[in-house]
């Protein structure tokens, strides 16, 4: 980094070259005043506050006025003392001086100015002016909006704008009636407002104010409990209870920022819901028990198990330590690979088909790598609401000028960010795909050396492009041709180019093949192994990266191991002293088979939700009903639980430390803030206890770091890994051993594959299994609302629950005219499964043919309508595509 | 939602004007001109329009006086606010009329049947203070003399 030499105040400063005044003096400790500049923000000079004297000449503001060699710079003469005191003057004229109840104080800048200028008591009465005393805004559950406090620096403004990409306010009207105002001053609840409270976080004084105002008695740092991101937050903690979360600004992976979710959505953790106690059913009635009673039951209930009998569930919620746990009791204590997690029904074809073409599954690249791609191409992924500070990046990227291509059957957000967007009919990414190859080969963009150096295959996945003609892309997707070339170009040719998925690609009959073709078009643009490129599939859950990499998988160990593997085999028999099985295990899905067929008999499921989660859910109630013997470990009584012969309380995130490895296979420490609330205990406590009364060894862990370390041994991707190394940052595997820093970025010279080289893979259009007919003439596709998470068991006890209370069934208007349907009235939608009632939301996001649903609310169960047909490598249900009729019931 | 004339026609004036974020005030105009205020509906289309956020543009439509933001009443009252008028003691006249109809400058009463807003100088200070109801000038006015001419208006609006 070039530096220049300047001089504060007769303070000789080295500093950089790309800084303004004000960023060299705050970082050297001299405090210039300042109330419209943030860090995060382009700085604007609109307070003056910030004015100083340059080589003794000119005054300028410094938040805007770049360093240069040689420059001298006075932070006070007289003429600015002058020009401070009338702006801090007119400011205060007008503002509220009930500084002590404000919950801005001790935080306020304009306090902090104030008492740097020093302000004449007698001069300061003389200026007030009759006050007028605006409405303060309090329709949004988690902060209010005090216009009287506003001092216009307009910073929520460009943090809407700029940071979250949302625009919700302005300056509006003028002089003495300024403020800052929604559209058509809307309160925010109705406002395009998304409660993310970034300007809460960056307001500089009282005006943009929390609700919640108890200061936290301490804080602890750890990791958000919702979205795969990964985001660092500080948990504040008044008590025993967790009262406020904020980001945490020297996390990499958010810088801060966080979304309506991690930074309000903490109401779970001490709510009074929260199982505390173990419950026995007994006589069809649950009903409190001791820890020794309910264990002794398990303990007793899986001894007499066979093990093709036992089938284990684990948590893309809970920690690795957690699921490392949960698999080896599986494999260890019950001598069976029946494990596995809700992975499969969502990015199980990304392990699969990222395995097969670059040889490992998971986020090629990084997503702070994000801003600086030149286009991003983002397919079946809606990024704004189930990754939203991945949206920041996009948005961020689009600033810098970015090309954005989004694919995706509905008009959601981020298509007003782009420049390029596709509408296809759900389910024809394949065609979609392979169409835009065709282009790229046929206009001879692809990038031959990366070609011939780096990949293999390439002739016969050649040859299978043949089929996919412009016509008939045109004729299966719905894309207009044109458009289809223009993506293609654009991605081909503006590098780094830098691919996102998530479930739309996954969640088909046919998603490996979806997710291979992502990884086609990325080896034939040679947009693999380079900064800003890759294929990146966005992980949905907090730590499903780490329940995957941990082998809560049927198939394979910790490390994708593979369980039928000889050696594998042997490593892990020597390491845990017992037999171990060496034959794969069945999955999520199949185990409801199983269930049926009587073959699996007891289930144990950890943190996991499927009478709401699983595709064709009544399939799965009526599983849960024939088991023999069933216990859950959760925080609440889920749906699922209700189910149970025995239910074991567990410690929430903020109750236990462990890791989560985050989308961008980042491990990170997530740290204890409370004691368990009530009677509960960390997941990895109760199952090494269960373990303890059958009388097995190898669960006798203190603590979870030594389950870490016993990982690390196990685990060549997590060898490096120490919570000594976690304590001031996350390392991204592979981190193979303790002098490894991490890597942000996979494949830069080899692909892990057994060649060391990536493989195009030849594929074949194939349509959705259950499509639209007479009986069934609409398509349904599942999808998230930004206010909750999965199916809401922790974001429906609080705010979250205000912002979004219900499900809504998203139809285009002419499908509603067609069928005479109006907006907000309640319709059923049947499938040949079952059938549900929800509220009809009329909108043109939604196309024509298609409508959408989420699956957070129990009283509308979405999965009891959706297909249960699986791909037959990933066995992943179809939850993306299923025909159904909407009706007025 | 089949789209209706209106809709063509509002679509039609915004894109007849140039597709650039520096039309903004002209666009505004056109449209204000043809419907006599700026619906939210506009200021949806104009932000697809220019890819400009609508709080943005409404940002720009409350700092001129000129935008009107709800459609302008039956009776539409124009208050001077001129030097002349002032003196005169225009400041009162407005607090009254305001009161009276329960609307704001700016606003428009509930009933949709007035409509209030400020003038510059209107050109007739020799009878100040002066105010125009649907153009038509009433000069000479005080607190009681414009009570009753609210009422009046208030009597008529029913009837109708
Ligand atoms: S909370 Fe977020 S979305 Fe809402 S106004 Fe503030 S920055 Fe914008
Ligand atoms: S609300 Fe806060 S951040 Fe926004 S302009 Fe006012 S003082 Fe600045
Ligand atoms: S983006 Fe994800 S990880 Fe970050 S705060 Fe939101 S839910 Fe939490
Ligand atoms: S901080 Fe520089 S002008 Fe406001
Ligand atoms: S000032 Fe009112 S008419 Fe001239």
């Amino acid at each position: 980094m070039d530096t220049v030499n300047i001089v504060i105040d007769g303070v000789d400063i080295e500093t950089g070259a790309d800084k303004t005044i004000l960023e060299a003096a705050l970082d050297h400790g001299i405090y210039i005043p300042h109330l419209c500049y943030h860090k995060d923000l382009d700085p604007v000079g609109i307070c003056r506050l910030c004015m100083v004297e340059i080589d003794g000449r000119r005054l300028d503001v410094s938040c805007k006025t770049p360093v240069r060699e040689g420059m001298r710079v006075r932070t006070e003469t007289e003429e600015i003392t002058k020009i401070r005191r009338v702006a801090v003057e007119l400011l205060l004229a007008n503002h509220p001086t009930d500084c002590l109840s404000c919950s801005g104080n001790t935080k306020c800048e304009l306090q902090r100015i104030a008492s740097y200028i020093g302000i004449d008591d007698r001069r300061m009465k003389s200026l007030r002016r009759k006050t007028v005393t605006l409405p303060i805004d309090t329709s949004n559950p988690y902060f209010d909006y005090d216009p009287n406090r506003c001092v216009l620096c307009g910073i929520c403004v460009r943090t809407c704008a700029d940071v979250v990409g949302v625009s919700n306010f302005d300056f509006a009207y003028r002089g003495y009636d300024s403020l800052i105002s929604t559209f058509m001053g809307k309160p925010m609840i109705e406002s395009r407002c998304v409660s993310c409270g970034e300007c809460v976080a960056r307001c500089p004084v009282g005006a943009l104010r929390p609700k919640a105002v108890p200061q936290p008695a301490r804080e602890v740092r750890t990791v958000c409990p919702y979205c795969g991101v990964g985001c660092g937050i500080w948990l504040g903690v008044r008590g025993e209870t967790v009262i406020a979360s904020r980001g945490d600004p020297d996390n990499v992976v958010n810088k801060g920022r966080l979304c309506v979710k991690g930074r309000f959505g903490h109401e779970f953790i001490n709510h009074p819901d929260r199982l505390t106690a173990p419950l026995i059913k007994k006589n069809g009635n649950f009903e409190k028990a001791s820890w020794d009673e309910a264990l002794d039951l398990v303990a007793a209930r899986f001894a007499k198990c066979k093990p093709d009998e036992f089938a284990a569930l684990s948590s893309a919620k809970c920690t690795n330590e957690d699921n490392y746990i949960v698999q080896k009791f599986t494999r260890a204590v019950m001598g069976t690979n029946t494990v596995d997690h809700c992975a499969r029904l969502c990015h199980a074809p990304s392990v699969a088909g990222l395995a097969q073409s670059f040889g490992s599954g998971a986020m090629t690249n990084s997503i702070g790598e994000i801003r600086n791609a030149d286009c991003i191409f983002a397919i079946g992924t809606n990024t704004t609401s189930a990754h939203p500070v991945i949206a920041y990046e996009v948005k961020e990227a689009v600033r810098r000028g970015a090309v954005l291509i989004v694919a995706n059957p509905r008009r959601i957000d981020l298509c007003e960010y782009a420049q390029i967007v596709l509408h296809h009919v759900p389910g024809t990414d394949v065609a979609l795909l392979m169409a835009m190859m065709k282009v790229i080969v046929d206009e001879d963009l692809q990038d031959d050396r990366f070609i011939e150096k780096r990949c293999e295959n390439f002739e016969a996945f050649f040859e299978s492009l043949e089929r996919f003609d412009l016509e008939f892309a045109q004729k299966t997707t719905g894309v207009p041709k044109e458009l289809i070339c223009e993506a293609a170009r654009s991605y081909a040719t503006r590098k780094p180019g830098m691919l996102l998925y998530a479930m739309g690609i996954t969640q088909h009959t046919h998603g490996t093949d979806n997710v291979l073709a992502t990884s086609n078009i990325a080896l034939l643009t040679g947009n693999v192994g380079l900064p800003s490129t890759g294929v990146n599939p966005l992980r949905g859950q907090n730590n499903v990266q780490g329940a995957c990499d941990l082998g809560a998988l049927p198939n394979v160990y910790p490390g994708y191991q593979k369980v039928d593997r000889p050696q594998i085999h042997t490593k892990f028999e020597e390491a845990w002293g017992t037999k171990l099985s060496d034959k794969p295990g069945i999955t999520h899905t199949e185990i409801f088979d199983a269930i049926h067929d009587k073959t699996v008999k007891v289930l144990y499921e950890v943190g996991e939700n499927p009478a709401l989660s699983e595709a064709n859910a009544n399939h799965v109630y009526a599983a849960l009903e024939k088991l023999d013997f069933f216990v859950v470990q959760d925080i609440f009584l889920t749906e699922t639980a209700r189910y149970a012969d025995v239910v074991l309380p567990a410690a929430s995130f903020a109750e236990k430390d462990g890791t989560f490895t985050n989308t961008e296979r980042r491990v990170q420490r997530v740290r204890k803030a409370i004691n368990p609330v009530g009677d509960s205990k960390p997941d990895w406590l109760i199952t090494c206890l269960i373990a303890k009364r059958m009388k097995k060894h190898g669960f006798d862990f203190d603590n979870p770091s030594q389950i870490m370390e016993e990982i690390a041994s196990l685990t060549p991707s997590y060898g490096g890994i120490t919570y000594k190394r976690l304590d001031d940052r996350g390392l991204q595997w592979p981190c193979p051993n303790t002098d490894s820093e991490g890597t942000p970025m996979l494949h830069s010279e080899f692909f892990a594959t057994v060649t060391g080289k990536g493989k195009f893979m030849p594929l074949q259009y194939k349509p959705s299994y259950e499509l639209p007919d007479e009986e069934y003439p609409l398509i349904l596709t599942t999808e998230r609302s930004l206010y909750h998470f999965h199916t809401a068991t922790m974001t429906r006890k609080g705010g979250l629950e205000v912002l979004r209370k219900c499900e809504l069934v998203e139809m285009n208007p002419k499908d509603a005219g067609t069928l005479g349907l109006k907006n907000g009235e309640t319709v059923r939608v049947v499938s040949r499964r079952g059938e549900v009632n929800a509220t009809l939301l009329v909108t043109d996001i939604s196309p024509v043919g298609v409508v959408s649903m989420t699956f957070h609310f129990a009283e509308s169960p979405t999965n009891v309508l959706t297909s249960d047909a699986i791909d037959p490598v990933a066995k992943i249900p179809e939850t993306k595509v299923c025909a159904v009729r909407v009706e007025r019931p | 939602m089949t789209q209706s004339t209106e809709e063509f026609m509002l679509d039609d004036i915004i894109r007849g004007c140039p597709h650039s974020r520096d039309y903004l005030i002209s666009i505004l105009q056109a449209v204000q001109d043809r419907y006599g205020y700026l619906s939210r509906e506009s200021i949806y289309r104009i932000s697809d329009y220019l890819d400009l956020p609508e709080s943005k543009i409404y940002g720009v439509a409350t700092f001129y006086n000129q935008f009107r933001l709800k459609p302008p009443g039956k009776f539409q009252i124009h208050v001077c606010r001129g030097t002349a008028c002032h003196v005169k003691g225009s400041a009162g006249i407005l607090d009254t009329i305001g009161r009276e109809l329960g609307i704001e400058v700016g606003g428009t009463s509930k009933d949709g049947l007035f409509s209030l807003d400020t003038v510059a100088c209107l050109g007739a200070c020799s009878i100040a203070p002066v105010i125009t109801i649907n153009g038509k000038f009433y000069g000479r006015l005080d607190n009681k003399k414009v009570q009753s001419l609210v009422k009046k208006l208030k009597r008529q609006g029913d009837g109708t």
